[in-house]
């Protein structure tokens, strides 16, 4: 796929649960396009959709109306080649698997050999900073280490679509930070297209190419704001004019949409 | 000495030693009324000395003292050939050898019932009330039933009495197991979604290591409770071998230390069965990476 292909398209996308307390319109009248290459990030606040409609494209939830399409397949096809990685909030890593046994846990799914379930656990441990942690088990890992390795497994199978759920949402502000420039070294790198839901505007941001602004009650996308910051970013960088005026952007969305009557 | 204040030692024998005095003390009281009979109607002069005595050391009590117990235990372990038909280790073997069995029967079903449980919604609607009613029935009344209708059809031996006792034994292990394999939580099915992983990967990957400290909960009340199953089952047999039919020549012919040393040896095999099992536990957990 060259770049500028659409991985994602959405269109009208409607989702409504059915609870005990009654339905809840999760979703309402979604429409987006994401490009191969693109950095997203949903950001909202809580209940606006925005980890459900990761999780639609993700076929971990079925729309009830509209369209969606994963490059160029429904979802759940898509989700049968094995075409994207989900991080979760929480790291998600099994407790009587080592780091490795973690790691190499979707390439034995996927039937991948012994010897390049080795060499990809040790890439993708490299590629997140934690050589040498090959044979210790999640608990004796920091809670930022844990969330790298989970990062690390959703690298192991190569997929070019990365889906990731708060991934630093349970960490403090300093081990966010340096994940948040890790893992955008990661992405200049790799130039995976990245799907990245978070509630930190800085952190939207600081990673992003386009972000996604949703409002609750019913979700939807009220703003989609194109980043004017060059390719290649430092923390610093959070400190510049361009930055601060970004940041005021999205927050002037959030609030938009924050019209509690 | 810290190793004493840390260790359970010291409160597991001040726990024994309360124990064998109460026991001394009930031996006397409990005695006493047929001791004094006896005196009475011999003619016999006695006081509070040689009653004690005396309570101590009847050949019929109906409660024998500890140290009986202990004699009679020696002796019928340590005093006999292993294969004599007195020896206390061939009864035990003998029970033992139907107990694993059982376990064994008992642990393959549970596990099969529960794996069924958790895959089929009907099999949960079906299975598991029938499961539940199974233990409603008492052992007691259905275990002459189990071993007179499997001796109709020529099966005697072990067999009927491993029979009870997996009867007995599967019911913690299919309810723990159930726990077990539904305890990994929705983010944990949802990655194996995302690898679009196959039930039988889920199951092998996920639900059964999820539930390995459940099975080993489970294994830990089955395997004693498949040594009672196993006694149970060699009492209405008229059996000629095992604990059970111990406990009831003991009974017939009135032999009460004989009665009490079969129980406390049940009880020893029980505790030795289950610390095993704990053992095995610890061993598999920490492979398993367990923080311990």
């Amino acid at each position: 796929m060259k770049d500028g292909a659409l991985v994602v398209e959405a269109h009208k996308i409607d989702l409504v649960f059915q609870t005990a307390d009654g339905p809840v319109h999760a979703l309402a009248e979604i429409d987006l396009e994401i490009k191969k290459g693109d950095f997203i990030s949903l950001i909202g606040p809580s209940g606006c959709g925005k980890t459900t409609l990761l999780r639609v494209i993700a076929d971990l939830e079925k729309p009830n109306g509209g369209e969606i399409k994963v490059n160029g397949m429904t979802p759940a096809e898509a989700r049968l080649q094995r075409a994207y990685g989900y991080v979760f909030q929480a790291p998600v890593l099994y407790p009587w698997r080592t780091v490795e046994g973690n790691l190499k846990l979707p390439l034995e799914i996927m039937g991948i050999d012994k010897t390049e379930q080795v060499r990809r656990s040790k890439e993708a441990l490299e590629m997140v900073d934690l050589s040498g942690f090959e044979k210790k088990f999640p608990w004796q890992l920091s809670g930022g280490m844990q969330q790298r390795v989970s990062i690390a497994r959703a690298l192991t199978f190569y997929p070019d679509l990365l889906l990731m759920d708060e991934p630093f949402g349970a960490l403090d502000e300093i081990v966010r930070d340096q994940l948040n420039e890790h893992f955008h070294r990661l992405w200049e790198q790799t130039h995976k297209t990245v799907v990245f839901v978070t509630h930190s505007i800085p952190e939207a941001a600081y990673l992003s190419t386009k972000i996604v602004v949703m409002s609750p009650r019913p979700g939807k996308i009220i703003d989609i704001i194109e980043s004017p910051l060059p390719e290649k970013r430092t923390l610093d960088m959070r400190d510049t004019q361009e930055f601060l005026e970004l940041s005021q952007k999205i927050r002037k969305g959030l609030r938009a949409g924050h019209s509690y009557d | 000495m810290n190793w004493i204040r840390n260790s359970s030692f010291v409160s597991i024998t001040t726990v024994l030693a309360f124990i064998i005095v109460v026991w001394y003390g009930a031996a006397v009281y409990l005695n006493s009324d047929v001791l004094i009979d006896k005196y009475e109607r011999q003619n016999i002069e006695w006081n509070f000395s040689k009653l004690v005595d005396d309570s101590w050391a009847m050949s019929r009590p109906i409660i024998p003292a500890p140290h009986q117990i202990v004699l009679d235990m020696n002796k019928s372990i340590f005093g006999r050939k292993v294969n004599s038909k007195r020896s206390l280790v061939y009864h035990s073997w003998v029970t033992i050898s139907s107990t694993m069995v059982g376990f064994a029967m008992g642990g393959v079903l549970g596990i099969l019932l529960a794996v069924g449980i958790v895959h089929v919604s009907t099999l949960n609607k079906s299975v598991l009330p029938w499961i539940i009613a199974s233990q409603t029935i008492p052992i007691l009344a259905i275990a002459p039933m189990i071993i007179v209708v499997l001796g109709a059809i020529g099966v005697t031996g072990l067999f009927p009495k491993a029979i009870i006792s997996a009867y007995l034994c599967f019911f913690p292990i299919a309810i723990g197991m159930v726990k077990g394999l539904r305890s990994p939580d929705p983010m944990h099915l949802d990655l194996m979604k995302t690898y679009n992983a196959t039930q039988v990967q889920s199951f092998w990957k996920l639900r059964w290591p999820a539930s390995t400290p459940f099975l080993f909960a489970s294994f830990k009340v089955s395997i004693a409770i498949s040594l009672v199953g196993a006694i149970v089952g060699e009492l209405p047999a008229g059996a000629r071998a095992g604990l059970g039919a111990r406990l009831l020549t003991g009974s017939y012919y009135g032999q009460t230390v004989q009665i009490w040393s079969a129980l406390i040896v049940a009880s020893i095999i029980a505790g030795t069965l289950v610390f095993l099992m704990a053992v095995l536990e610890s061993k598999v957990q920490k492979r398993m990476g367990a923080q311990l």
